[in-house]
């Protein structure tokens, strides 16, 4: 999709298919296609947003990038230093050396953390597994990292259940970035703050982003929070993306009915905001049954009979401006309307 | 909720009062204090709270992570684990009209802070009359069984005359309900296949099983895109509407709360410190932490992107509460031998309007 040597993570076709099985014998019946074919590329420094339907395959594919899934096809090319290794051949041995890499901020800081483990313990593991530090250096680079997330040094000898959730999402954040990673799958990092809170963690991951040199891939469902952080944004929509955009082009004008849809949702904190959400009629689509040509032809305002037929590929609208939909340049959709900012 | 109902109430002659329906407090806390004895000493997490949730209404509980929010909520179910947690003070009264009881005494009002916890009365309550969206998934579904048996053993539990092949309809029935894909299938699905935020609407379908009087809902759409959320939210507003059920609704996202609350609780460390109806919180916040709160919100319509701005400092250690304002060490307008010399009390700045800082009134906390 990019070119050059600036990339610093590709995606070629990237598959992850979970088996159904059914019955004693456990036989596979059928496939969850959980992520059917994504492509995409990330450069160093960037931040992608990728956002969608919930159960689209979002952190199925975050997974699948940090190998914590085996993808069932396609490429992972991660570039480094005039090097370039394939994420998705490593063997054991190899991904235990390279995860130091990659790493990945949990959506559930509940199940996340080991709750026999004191904070001094999770944010250290890394540290003595990777043999980066132990000892009074990594006393002191734990506190270090624990207070640039904005926890306290007293909290170190805690165990995770006397926390908040809030309190816990920054024990991950600290424990994911604590080993100098390149790049971090964030899935939805900032969801368990507060407003406040929030702002400092995404304030906190834009500095370390300059500081540390690292690339996000930002799965979230809030999009004014996407927006703050992303250089680009994606769209997925069961198990494919559907439109990729720098982040303000894709707010204003989006090109395809499924983003549409979504940013018309989006709540804004004014009780005196009057929405106008378009609605998603019918079911939601079914990764184990996905609909043929568009998937999102069963739920699209715009549907045409090519559109249950043929599947419409991401293909370049405008420079940088990817969509897959048959109409993609004649439809006439609504984005996000700005207003002159009040504050500051 | 509020832009339907106001607009019911515009209806009404002056003078005229609402429905009782939507008058009547259906669940009042007063005073409640839940404390943890820790070896470290005491974390006051809920310290005396007081709020009451009217029929057919839905208070928004906002306030930053760890200002004791789930605790609340939990000590009403009676699931604040103890040791190491106790309500030490207040009540927590459910009130009943006729026909309501669910247990075998016939009193109007029960004080579930003086249940006991484990005892077969509050087990009634739990996931009957009173339904929790947990802001932890994993609390609701055990990961051994299927999330369809687990709605199952619900709806038996609290519904005496359903069969369980019936049972088993209304789990694959609520599943719908909530958007949750080919439903009749992912009832035998273990909690581990789904995505989160399928987990979270399986959740919201067992909580609504059983038609609770009152749901609390922790944080129940974060894990959902913003078409799903919405939907789940008219689905709420749907069941208020139909069958009056009050809502509790804890959530950090701002616009949410604009878009289902009728009446808002901000809470700092364990204490309430404003309260209002939603559209006075949002066009007129008093209290410095709520002003704070609102300044951080990111908003995707603002023409200009800044870097976001956030409350100064962090929350103080539980064990190191300031003297004074809880907010004092943080606050933009603190005003020294004021603020840290008292305790500022709830007082009543318009109506129906309550904060609790010096800035507004003299009172403090006796
Ligand atoms: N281990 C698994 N086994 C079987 N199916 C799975 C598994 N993990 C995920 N799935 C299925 O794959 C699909 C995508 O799930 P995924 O968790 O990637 O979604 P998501 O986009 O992250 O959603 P959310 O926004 O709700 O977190 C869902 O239909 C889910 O049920
Ligand atoms: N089991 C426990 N043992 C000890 N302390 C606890 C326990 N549960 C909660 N706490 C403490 O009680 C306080 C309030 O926690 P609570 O979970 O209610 O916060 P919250 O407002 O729900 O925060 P969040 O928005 O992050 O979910 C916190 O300081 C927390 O550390
Ligand atoms: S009482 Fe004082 S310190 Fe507390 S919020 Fe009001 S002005 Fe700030
Ligand atoms: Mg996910
Ligand atoms: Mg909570």
């Amino acid at each position: 999709m990019a070119d050059g040597s600036d990339l610093l993570l590709e995606v070629n076709d990237l598959k992850m298919h979970f088996p159904i099985q059914k019955g004693v014998l456990r036989r596979t019946t059928g496939y969850v296609k959980a992520v059917d074919g994504v492509s995409l590329s990330i450069k160093k420094g960037e931040t992608l947003g990728l956002v969608g339907e919930s159960g689209c395959g979002k952190t199925t594919t975050g997974r699948c990038i940090v190998r914590v899934y085996q993808p069932t096809a396609g490429e992972i090319i991660y570039h480094d230093e005039g090097e370039s290794v394939h994420i998705d051949r490593l063997d054991r041995q190899e991904l235990k050396v390279f995860r130091r890499n990659m790493q990945m901020i949990f959506q559930d800081p509940f199940s996340s953390l080991n709750p026999r483990m004191t904070v001094l313990e999770l944010v250290g593991e890394p540290l003595l597994a990777h043999g980066i530090a132990r000892g009074q250096e990594l006393e002191d680079r734990v506190a270090e990292m624990v207070a640039a997330v904005g926890l306290r040094v007293e909290h170190l000898p805690r165990y995770p259940h006397s926390f908040s959730g809030g309190q816990r999402q920054r024990i991950g954040i600290a424990r994911a970035l604590v080993q100098g990673p390149r790049l971090v799958v964030c899935d939805e990092p900032v969801s368990a703050l507060d407003v406040s809170v929030q702002s400092q963690v995404v304030n906190l991951l834009q500095d370390l982003q300059k500081d540390l040199d690292l690339t996000y891939l930002f799965v979230a469902h809030d999009m004014s929070v996407v927006r703050q952080i992303s250089n680009r944004i994606a769209v997925m929509y069961v198990g494919k993306l559907v439109e990729v955009a720098e982040s303000e082009e894709l707010l204003r004008n989006p090109k395809h009915p499924y983003s549409e849809t979504l940013l018309s949702a989006v709540p804004r904190p004014n009780p005196h905001h009057a929405m106008q959400r378009l609605n998603l009629e019918g079911e939601p689509a079914d990764p184990a049954n996905a609909p043929s040509g568009c998937v999102f032809h069963p739920r699209c305002r715009y549907m045409e009979d090519v559109c249950t037929t043929d599947v419409p590929e991401l293909t370049e609208l405008r420079p940088g401006h990817h969509v897959a939909c048959h109409f993609a340049d004649q439809l006439e959709l609504q984005g996000i309307a700005y207003v002159e900012s009040g504050q500051s | 909720m509020t832009r339907e109902t106001m607009s019911g109430d515009q209806i009404l002659a002056a003078g005229e009062t609402r429905p009782a329906m939507t008058e009547e407090a259906l669940l009042e806390i007063n005073n409640l204090k839940t404390h943890f004895h820790l070896q470290e000493g005491i974390v006051r997490a809920v310290d005396g709270v007081t709020f009451s949730v009217r029929r057919g209404r839905t208070l928004g509980i906002i306030g930053e992570s760890g200002c004791g929010k789930s605790v609340t909520a939990h000590s009403i179910l009676r699931l604040v684990p103890s040791p190491p947690g106790n309500i030490v003070d207040g009540e927590i009264l459910l009130h009943r009209r006729d026909g309501e009881q669910s247990g075998s005494r016939l009193e109007e009002h029960t004080d579930l802070a003086g249940l006991d916890a484990r005892g077969a009365e509050i087990r009634a309550i739990r996931g009957g009359e009173i339904s929790m969206v947990f802001q932890e998934p994993m609390t609701s579904f055990g990961p051994m069984h299927t999330i369809g048996n687990q709605i199952m053993e619900s709806i038996l539990l609290h519904q005496a005359d359903v069969e369980r092949a019936e049972a088993r309809e209304l789990a694959i029935e609520n599943l719908r309900r909530v958007g949750i894909p080919r439903p009749a299938q992912i009832v035998d699905a273990y909690p581990h296949q789904l995505s989160g935020g399928m987990r979270q609407r399986a959740m919201i379908a067992m909580a609504l099983s059983c038609s609770p009087r009152l749901l609390i809902a922790d944080e129940p759409t974060t894990a959902l895109d913003v078409t799903i959320q919405a939907q789940i939210l008219e689905l709420m507003t749907a069941l208020q509407e139909e069958f009056g059920m009050a809502i509790i609704f804890i959530t950090h996202n701002l616009g949410v709360i604009a878009e289902v609350a009728d009446e808002v609780a901000v809470m700092y460390l364990g204490r309430i410190v404003e309260q209002a109806d939603v559209i006075e919180l949002f066009d007129n916040a008093q209290h410095p932490y709520t002003q704070g709160l609102l300044n951080s919100i990111p908003h995707i319509d603002d023409d200009k992107l800044h870097r976001l701005r956030a409350i100064e400092g962090v929350v103080p250690d539980p064990y190191q509460i300031p003297s004074g304002c809880a907010f004092s060490d943080r606050c933009p307008s603190f005003m020294p031998g004021t603020c840290d010399r008292a305790m500022p009390g709830l007082a009543e700045t318009a109506r129906g309007h309550l904060v609790r800082c010096f800035l507004f009134s003299d009172a403090e906390e006796s």
